[in-house]
């Protein structure tokens, strides 16, 4: 009920018959909050196209003059972005295809056979994820994944799938329940098996809901430094944000590398994120409310 | 919802019961007693086994059987390998009177406790805003969820140059003398950066949810309370507030669980530091894994769960039935 109102516009509805003022003094001292909010990372930005020079005259809100892409191309080699970024980019779609089709599994399952005691209590217990913190089980896990040969960027898929199993699996279910039945029975009349309605009918019904679990699987998995800092062991294995640890033990005095390393680790999630507000958005509100 | 709305589906739905009734007979018939779920004697299709036991194996091998092997060596002396005894409570007498961890807990507590309410006041006072009558309305909302999606380790080096070395040279500049020293090298102070850091990326969450709250309630509350003489002040406290109460509720314990497992940002920002006095729950159980004291932060963070779970309770008990907000 109020995810569907979150995206449309609540006041222009509202006011929709008589012509309002607009409330200026408001709409200042938001953009003012709007500007803090950016600030970081308009520094971020800047310092990132500063040369060596200017990145150290200590003025950090200065605009960069000269543009300069020195920053971009020494960090490049120093943290080996390519291959880091590749591990990034390996672990974030690893976790976000098996979140989805792990979730999107067994919640249909679920659903299906609510009236069954081991389904009911497969939900509960898969929703008990939600109550662990990640340090609790930590050392047993770096301890498990090493001796497993899973102490790489697998491992890492699979534990962060698993953390982000009870959120996903909360929304899919309150999701499946709302699709009715009737739906499902004409696929069935027309014979089509359990398997085939999964992939025919439901699994595109549940678009939209993929949609939200997968961007925040991405965001989850893409910008973490804790899970893999400590379960994968190669450094040259390491994701982008594990890497830039680099900047605060060498190079700490060539600010304008490590600020466009920290640009360039960070731009796909802010991109990302700006292609798929409404998911992000919806995504929030129903797991509060539902949670 | 859906099932009443439309003839269609109610009378699909009473067909299915009729489907249904004499299938369960015939199963009671079958096996005995106890008809308390009539479609639970439906076979349950192999398919939808092949759906759910791989996630409850996964989860079972990368959750619960590491949670029980930890909650297993915290009553042990392993240092993580090797040979290793059973030691009783020894751990956990040990943790209630070790300064190291009972400071980490109260820093932990006390910074959760202070950002959840300055997360709360901030997310609050910017839903009003974002839904009175502004301009750059999405724009505007756009941006303030930004910091939601930035990595937290990153943008805390980010501020960790801010704070330690712009902040210190405008203050140079300027002759303010309180902004000259960095707000991280102070042992008394460094845990406000934190707090700040941490609200900085935790508000648009709440934001969104409180936005949400705010969009529910109905305009003509407000008009009532206009006729009636109320200002705008007094529907904010009377009115708003009351209304979103529920909303409140959930922002504050999920703020507060969020908080409680603080780590990336603190790694970031001051690494625990200065000395060990912005050291989080979070990095004493894992520096006890470099340590050699694995038994011992095992317990830690056996500890660390029963108030996990302790909060979660609370969580259940305060939001349930409030799902209809």
């Amino acid at each position: 009920m109020t995810n569907t109102s979150m995206t449309t516009k609540p006041a222009s509805s509202k006011s929709g018959t008589k012509v309002e003022r607009v409330n200026w003094p408001a709409t200042t001292v938001l953009v003012l909050c709007a500007v803090t909010v950016l600030l970081p990372l308009y520094v971020t930005v800047s310092m990132a196209f500063k040369t060596q020079g200017q990145a150290v005259d200590g003025n950090a809100f200065s605009f960069p003059a000269p543009f300069s892409l020195d920053g971009f191309v020494q960090a490049w080699t120093l943290t080996n972005f390519p291959v880091g970024a590749a591990m990034s980019l390996l672990v974030t779609a690893g976790t976000v295809l098996a979140t989805i089709i792990l979730a999107a599994f067994a919640s249909y399952a679920i659903v299906r056979n609510w009236e069954r005691r081991l389904f009911r209590y497969s939900f509960f217990y898969l929703l008990g994820a939600m109550f662990i913190p990640f340090p609790v089980v930590a050392l047993p896990q770096i301890q498990l994944t090493g001796r497993l040969g899973l102490d790489n960027p697998f491992g890492v898929i699979l534990l962060a799938t698993m953390f982000q199993l009870s959120f996903s699996v909360l929304l899919f279910t309150a999701f499946l329940r709302s699709i009715p039945m009737e739906l499902e029975e004409s696929a069935r009349i027309d014979g089509a098996t359990t398997w085939q309605t999964f992939w025919k009918l439901i699994f595109p019904l549940l678009a939209p809901m993929s949609a939200t679990v997968g961007i925040f699987a991405f965001l989850y998995a893409w910008n973490d430094f804790m899970m893999p800092s400590l379960i994968i062991s190669d450094p040259a294995m390491q994701t982008l944000p594990v890497r830039q640890n680099l900047f605060q033990t060498q190079f700490s005095n060539n600010y304008h590398v490590s600020f466009a390393s920290y640009l360039m680790a960070m731009a796909p999630a802010i991109v990302a994120y700006l292609f798929t507000q409404r998911w992000v958005m919806a995504g929030v509100t129903q797991g509060a409310v539902k949670g | 919802m859906s099932s009443i709305s439309t003839p269609t589906t109610s009378s699909g739905h009473s067909r299915r019961n009729q489907d249904l009734s004499p299938r369960s007979r015939r199963a009671k018939g079958h096996q005995g007693p106890r008809p308390r779920h009539p479609r639970s004697k439906r076979r349950v299709e192999p398919i939808f086994y092949v759906f759910l036991v791989p996630s409850l194996v996964l989860f079972t091998l990368a959750i619960t059987v590491p949670g029980i092997i930890g909650i297993f060596f915290s009553f042990t002396n392993s240092i993580g390998i090797g040979d290793w005894d059973f030691v009783g409570l020894t751990n956990y007498i040990a943790i209630f009177s070790d300064p190291a961890i009972l400071q980490s807990y109260l820093f932990t507590f006390g910074f959760s406790i202070v950002t959840v309410i300055a997360v709360n006041l901030v997310a609050f006072l910017l839903a009003v805003g974002l839904t009175a009558r502004i301009r750059m309305k999405t724009a505007l909302r756009t941006i303030f969820v930004i910091p939601m999606v930035v990595s937290g380790i990153i943008i805390a080096y980010v501020f960790n140059f801010l704070f330690s070395n712009s902040l210190p040279s405008l203050g140079a500049a300027t002759g303010v003398p309180w902004l000259e020293s960095s707000l991280l090298a102070n042992p008394d102070l460094a845990w406000i950066a934190v707090v700040l850091v941490t609200a900085w990326q935790a508000v648009p969450g709440a934001l969104l949810i409180y936005i949400a709250g705010l969009v529910a309630v109905p305009g003509d509350v407000y008009e009532a309370a206009e006729i009636d003489g109320a200002g705008k002040f007094q529907q904010l406290v009377k009115i708003t507030l009351p209304l979103v109460a529920g909303y409140v509720v959930i922002n504050i314990i999920l703020g507060f669980k969020g908080f409680l497992n603080a780590y990336d940002i603190i790694v970031g920002l001051t690494n625990g530091g200065p000395g060990t006095s912005t050291r989080s729950i979070a990095m004493t159980v894992i520096a006890g894994f470099n340590g050699g004291d694995y038994a011992y932060q095992m317990a830690n963070a056996t500890i660390f769960f029963v108030v996990a779970i302790l909060i979660s309770l609370v969580q259940l008990s305060l939001t349930r039935g409030r799902n209809a907000l």
